[in-house]
């Protein structure tokens, strides 16, 4: 830990700087991979949508003898019709789902169930959705993501700088786009618990992104008025100052998280805990990714295109003989008590 | 917002603050005591309970839809149904959308088969004349009460013991013959009837809606339409009662069984339009509108989704929340331990504080605001700790940023907790802007998590200012810490630099 802890002082002094914005292409190309691989995946194979979404019937029986051959003749004995999906949640319990049934078929279904297993028709878990419940929940969720999307694009260019809100936004679109991707690829079950996740990971790899542009807001304030790094130079020595954060905050975010997806899925076997702690998860990995490989470079990038900036480069690269080294600036500052000059300014400065 | 980093003033009296918050803590502990909120409302999925489903279509041999103001006026007459069973914290709501709409019903406990039975049936409305009505209370009764005349003696002993205030007594049963005199209370409880065999039926009603008479005064009304039938019947009653003596003037309106209101009759009303006038709220009028409308409806319902969800299961849920909770809360302090050594002991602290400002909330609100925890609302609290801890490792590593630029600690914890604070404010507000439109755009248990959620990020801002703040600043003038001592989270070492000591 302590060697952590002593690496978290060279990042922040500049002594070790891992080179973020000048790499970007590398990470662009990692993530372009990834969303292309989400795409394929998304047409190809589509989303695996609960029976919340396209209607449906689930019939859950707690039986430990209870095996999925059973159930799964007891059930087509019935003669219900569409595909079949029977599984065993947990320990003791079976699950079968149908697609969407008739009253008279739903008790047909139940039925047959108590008669095999021996158990009464009370105690099979019956859940019969409609199929106009997943169009209402699917439109919501578009309502809440558009709706999230420009409140916070409009409250961070007001907090921060536009350029930074369209940074923050991209990494957003590119979280959501992998995680969706990933539940393709992987064929997780989407049902409202996994929309809940998704929707919550919008906020928290915001959370991390607003930690990085903080900083960077901070080390680039009076960046013109001296002339020892380009924007993109101050942009990743605030990535890197910030990195032993990041690092902290993500593993802390995912512990909790990781307890309910361990309790969700190891306990209670499939259900709310374990589809929304799954997004979460997911979603927290790859929103940790983008907040530190993909918001700052994609910033810095935008705002290079800033005549201001542009001059500020060439400035920059003729006073170090066109070495564009960022992390040798400044490696003796701290010993001597005093701040480096890049540091934010204490007194009379804005 | 400047950059100066000038020791902040409010900084200079930490043990103020936390005075206040212990104050506070005080306070809403008494709250809860006082107000008598032991216990945090639980949702269905957690303690077990039973939730239908009832899919409306048109009852057979009737002509006409499914509306969705019919839907509406169902989910009021079956929550009173559901009400009158006397299950706290019963529900009844419409889900999904326009005339495609399903009724949920959800109450609590194992009443499984009773509400299916219950609120499966079609409500039943007659006008029946009032033979004799009395107080509800039998106790509060007038003994010198004779028994009425012209109804038989078993229908005046039953109607001499009838009691209003039990629960049982005010259950709409429906099956009271519309032939038969009858012994009824009313929803309220307040008033006992003997009424006379219906005279005209809810069917025969063919319009029904609430008014507001602003000539005399203000005061809400419902006007009544009868087609043919219930015109020419009604009519007949109302030339009959209106010169009675009281109360037999009266005509009482009975849904379910239960009397909802009994107004008087001062004219014959032969038109086939009537006015019922009374002090009615707009609610009331509202309500009775619907009332009579729904008596009209030609709605019937199909059991579309009837989930029980066992004690046993709803406890295995809360168990599995709570462990996780433990789980994630446990982990995470212990993190901050290892990595923070000492200052570890703040994360700890705060956390343990922020829960139980979380657990007094909750108590509090599901008293004040019906607020109950669901299996989604506890993943959003246990997702907030991480939420929590973030804003405690921003601040350490900010104070650790500023040692490494030479400040003594406790300089480091005054300057640092300004930038911190920035950084801190403007995340959490990203995350209650997420935690809002969750809630507004959400549907059913999406909403208890973004409830969660927003509530213990607004605890996570006044923790880390009223607690956490102050408690690195009383820290820091303790030797253990500020002489940069290997344990303390901010030696030399774990800095990787040099720490200008204490003066």
């Amino acid at each position: 830990m302590s060697k952590m802890s002593g690496l978290g002082g060279r990042l922040y002094r500049g002594e070790t700087s891992v080179d973020f914005i000048g790499k970007r292409r590398r990470w662009y190309s990692v993530s372009a991979l990834f969303v292309l691989a989400s795409i394929a995946a998304l047409s190809l194979q589509g989303l695996h949508l609960g029976i919340e979404f396209k209607g449906g019937s689930s019939f859950t029986v707690n039986k430990a003898t209870a095996t999925i051959e059973q159930a799964r003749s007891a059930v087509e004995a019935t003669g219900v019709p569409g595909e079949l999906i029977v599984q065993e949640i947990g320990s003791d319990k079976v699950r079968v789902q149908t697609g969407a049934l008739d009253t008279v078929q739903n008790n047909a279904v139940q039925d047959a169930l108590a008669a095999e297993f021996g158990v009464s028709v009370e105690s099979i878990d019956t859940q019969i959705i409609g199929p106009s419940w997943g169009k209402e929940i699917t439109r919501k969720a578009i309502y809440g993501l558009v709706g999230f999307l420009i409140v916070v694009m409009l409250y961070l260019a007001m907090a921060f700088e536009p350029k930074m809100s369209i940074a923050a936004i991209a990494a957003v679109v590119h979280d959501v786009f992998i995680t969706v991707g990933i539940y393709a690829l992987v064929g997780f079950d989407v049902t409202p618990a996994t929309i809940i996740g998704f929707l919550t990971i919008l906020g928290y790899s915001l959370y991390d992104t607003v930690v990085v542009f903080d900083k960077v807001r901070e080390n680039t304030k009076a960046i013109t008025s001296n002339s020892t790094k380009t924007y993109s130079q101050a942009v990743n020595h605030a990535v890197n100052q910030t990195l032993v954060r990041s690092a902290n905050t993500s593993l802390i975010a995912l512990l909790p998280v990781g307890s309910i997806l361990f309790v969700g899925a190891g306990l209670l076997g499939a259900g709310t805990l374990k589809d929304l702690s799954l997004a979460l998860f997911i979603g927290l990995a790859v929103g940790t990714y983008s907040s530190i490989f993909i918001a700052p470079p994609v910033l810095a990038q935008l705002r290079e295109k800033e005549p201001a900036m542009q001059a500020l480069a060439k400035r920059v690269n003729a006073r170090s003989g066109a070495s564009a080294v960022s992390s040798s600036v400044n490696t003796d500052a701290a010993v001597n008590g005093r701040g480096p000059r890049n540091q934010p300014k204490r007194k009379g400065r804005k | 917002m400047s950059t100066t980093n000038k020791p902040v003033k409010t900084a200079a009296r930490p043990g103020r603050s936390l005075a206040i918050l212990g104050l506070v803590l005080i306070a809403m502990t008494s709250l809860v005591f006082i107000q008598g909120a032991t216990s945090i409302r639980l949702g269905l999925d957690l303690r077990g309970g039973t939730s239908v489903t009832l899919q409306p279509r048109i009852a057979p041999g009737e002509e006409g839809k499914v509306t969705s103001e019919s839907i509406d006026q169902a989910v009021s007459i079956i929550r009173q149904r559901v009400n009158s069973l006397g299950v706290a914290e019963s529900e009844v709501a419409a889900q999904g959308s326009g005339t495609n709409r399903q009724i949920v019903i959800s109450v609590p406990g194992d009443t499984g088969r009773r509400v299916v039975e219950l609120v499966g049936q079609t409500a039943e409305l007659r006008f029946r004349q009032v033979l004799a009505s009395a107080s509800g209370n039998p106790a509060a009764a007038d003994p010198a009460a004779t028994p009425a005349s012209g109804v038989s003696a078993d229908a005046n002993a039953k109607f001499a013991a009838l009691d209003c205030t039990k629960p049982e007594n005010l259950q709409g049963t429906g099956t009271d013959l519309p032939t038969d005199v009858i012994v009824v209370c009313d929803r309220a409880g307040g008033t006992k009837y003997i009424l006379a065999p219906a005279e005209v039926l809810g069917r025969q009603i063919s319009k029904a809606s609430a008014g507001l008479d602003t000539q005399g005064g203000s005061a809400w009304y419902v006007s009544l339409t009868f087609n043919n039938e219930g015109t020419s019947a009604f009519g007949a009653l109302t030339t009959r009662v209106t010169t009675l003596p009281e109360p037999t003037n009266q005509v009482a309106i009975v849904l379910d069984g239960l009397v909802v209101s009994s107004p008087r009759i001062t004219e014959a009303i032969p038109s086939g339009n009537a006015q019922i006038t009374g002090s009615f709220t707009q609610l009331e009028a509202q309500d009775l509108a619907n009332v009579l409308k729904y008596g009209a409806l030609p709605l019937a319902f199909d059991r579309g989704e009837v989930q029980q969800v066992s004690p046993t299961l709803g406890a295995d849920q809360l168990n599995a929340g709570l462990l996780a909770g433990a789980l994630g809360l446990g982990l995470v302090m212990l993190y901050s331990l290892l990595y923070y050594r000492g200052l570890g002991i703040v994360t700890v602290g705060s956390l343990t504080v922020a829960g139980g400002l979380i657990y007094l909330l909750f108590l509090l609100l599901g008293k004040w605001i019906g607020f109950t925890l669901t299996l989604a609302g506890i993943a959003g609290a246990i997702v907030a700790i991480g939420v929590t801890a973030d804003s405690f490792i921003i601040y350490f590593e900010r104070i650790r940023d500023e040692m490494r630029e030479g400040r003594t600690l406790r300089t480091a914890v005054e300057t640092g907790w300004v930038r911190a604070r920035r950084t801190i404010l403007v995340a959490d507000f990203v995350s209650l802007i997420a935690a809002a439109l969750l809630y507004f755009f959400a549907v059913g248990g999406v909403r208890g998590f973004a409830f969660t959620l927003g509530l213990t990020t607004l605890v996570d801002l006044v923790v880390v200012f009223v607690f956490t703040k102050p408690l690195v600043a009383i820290l820091s003038r303790v030797p253990f810490f500020n002489s940069g001592h290997p344990w303390s989270g901010f030696s030399s070492k774990s800095l990787g630099t040099l720490v200008a000591k204490e003066a």
